[in-house]
């Protein structure tokens, strides 16, 4: 972080990335159900350097009250960075920036989470990037939908989430930080595998439509591998011999 | 909301029985701490940082170091800043928002702790005089909640300034500018720990959990430095204490503060 080296090569002769990785290859993730004692739900995901910790509160009470919906629960979510999570400190007050992702990660667990079987009552997730490294919102939402499964909500299937993008002309899945800053365009997809749905999608940066279609493939084959290491880590509590 | 467990009284009438008979909820003695880990460097890219546990209450800090203003009135000192806040994924009762006055309670205690025992030297903090100097931020954020925060979240503070490494500057145009390779220890001269106690009827208790946090009519954090000099106080919660209870609870401070400091030590030596 800090000085960005300007001669840095994102993509060299033999298609290997900056940080070693070849183009197709999604940084090392580690996803753990559970951890926090006062959490209905929570998981911890480490995706390259981000670290990301979630915590689920609910079905519960609303406060303040008017917001209740007498029809279906409604979906709370907080996506906050800690001051010290990036380079240069970050204020802790929350910025547009956070308060956007914040929408976006709820509208993109909403179509996975049944909340009409919880009327008058609120879900809140609460995520918090404890250290940052590109790719935070995937690497969130990611946590996010294994800390509701953890916390006993219904829901229809999971959210997987990864970015795609383009460096140096080419299409890569999981791009890291170096990449967002000086590469083409970054693509984040939240999809649900079981139910082949695309719940959260952004871009930024240019791409042909022959690029758009396969950066959305790649990011879809992703979501795919990372869905499987979600249902490990629910494993890995719920089945497993870890004791938690 | 730092005492927000919901304890029912006939809790706090069982917390009170057993205190007649020279016991805690959790079978610690009344001057005992609960079981302190401190894990230095959970967070690489931060200049400094410690997650620590004190019983089940877990806390985390990230020291960030860079060039700042100075203020006006002191142009020859660089700048240091301590906060806490509580997560909303510590405890069902948090909200999110501006804090509340027991967060910030909390943040200035911690802070100010650190602070009157000139821990972090800011006068070798200046990069020029009345122009740019070093400022020093420790951010506390509390993850999980289960009483005592005072303390954990200022052994979180001063564990990570204690493994803080900060790069040097020189004004380069008129600007602060990195210097390459110029990477040292951040200067620390003494080490501060704070230990909190509370009172339960006549009782006094060091590092309540949290079922004792709710039940306790006030509390008391004192805060020494490697010297065994008091460097700072704070009384809370709605019922006094004697003298002789003021006294005790010094004494206390000392003494349990001093066993604190060598696991303190001992995390910043196996670091280096």
């Amino acid at each position: 972080m800090g000085g960005r080296d300007a001669t840095m090569v994102l993509l060299d002769e033999n298609g290997i990335r900056c940080d070693g990785r070849k183009i197709d290859e999604p940084r090392r993730i580690m996803i753990k159900a559970g951890g926090l004692k006062n959490a209905d739900g929570s998981a911890y995901i480490e995706f390259g350097d981000n670290k990301i910790l979630v915590g689920v509160f609910g079905p519960r009470d609303v406060h303040p009250k008017h917001m209740s919906n007498t029809d279906t629960g409604i979906l709370r979510v907080r996506y906050h960075m800690e001051p010290f999570s990036v380079g240069e400190r970050k204020r802790p007050a929350p910025s547009r920036r956070e308060i956007e992702i914040s929408k976006v990660i709820k509208e993109a667990l909403e179509p996975a989470v049944m909340l009409e079987k919880f009327p008058r009552t609120a879900v809140d997730v609460f995520i918090e990037v404890l250290q940052a490294d590109g790719g935070t919102r995937c690497a969130a939402l990611t946590a996010a939908s294994v800390a509701l499964a953890d916390a006993g909500i219904p829901m229809r299937d999971m959210v997987a989430a990864i970015a795609s993008g383009k460096v140096a002309d080419t299409i890569i899945l999981d791009v890291n930080n170096e990449e967002d800053q000086a590469g083409q365009a970054d693509m984040p997809v939240g999809y649900m595998p079981s139910l082949k749905k695309i719940t959260l999608l952004q871009l930024d940066g240019v791409l042909t439509p022959e690029e758009y279609k396969k950066c959305v493939d790649v990011g879809v084959k992703g979501c795919e591998i990372v869905y499987e290491l979600q249902k490990k880590a629910l494993h890995d509590k719920y089945f497993g011999n870890r004791k938690d | 909301m730092t005492s927000v467990s919901v304890i029912d009284e006939l809790k706090k009438a069982q917390i009170l029985e057993l205190l007649e008979q020279g016991k805690r909820v959790d079978g610690r003695a009344l001057d005992e701490p609960r079981k302190i880990s401190i894990e230095i460097n959970a967070i690489p890219k931060a200049n400094g940082s410690a997650r620590v546990y004190l019983g089940d209450t877990e806390v985390l800090c990230g020291v960030k170091i860079q060039p700042d203003r100075p203020f006006p009135d002191v142009g020859d000192k660089g700048m240091f800043m301590c906060t806490a806040e509580l997560l909303p994924l510590s405890h069902p009762t948090v909200e999110t928002g501006p804090p509340q006055a027991p967060v910030i309670e909390l943040a200035r205690v911690v802070d100010r702790g650190i602070r009157e025992s000139h821990m972090v030297d800011v006068s070798q903090l200046v990069i020029e005089k009345d122009k740019s100097v070093v400022g020093v931020f420790a951010d506390v954020v509390v993850i999980d909640y289960d009483g005592n925060l005072f303390d954990a979240c200022s052994y979180a503070a001063t564990a990570a300034l204690l493994t803080s490494k900060t790069p040097t500057w020189e004004m380069v145009d008129d600007q602060p500018t990195v210097v390459e390779g110029g990477d040292k220890q951040l200067p620390v001269s003494t080490i501060p720990v704070s230990v909190t106690m509370g009172k339960i009827g006549n009782y006094i208790v060091v590092d309540p959990n949290g079922d004792e946090w709710a039940s306790m009519d006030s509390r008391i954090t004192i805060t020494t430095d490697s010297d065994g000099n008091i460097v700072a106080l704070q009384k809370g919660g709605s019922d006094g204490f004697s003298q002789e209870e003021i006294n005790q609870c010094g004494e206390l401070s000392v003494k349990v503060g001093a066993k604190i400091r060598e696991q303190l030590k001992s995390a910043q030596e196996e670091s280096q």
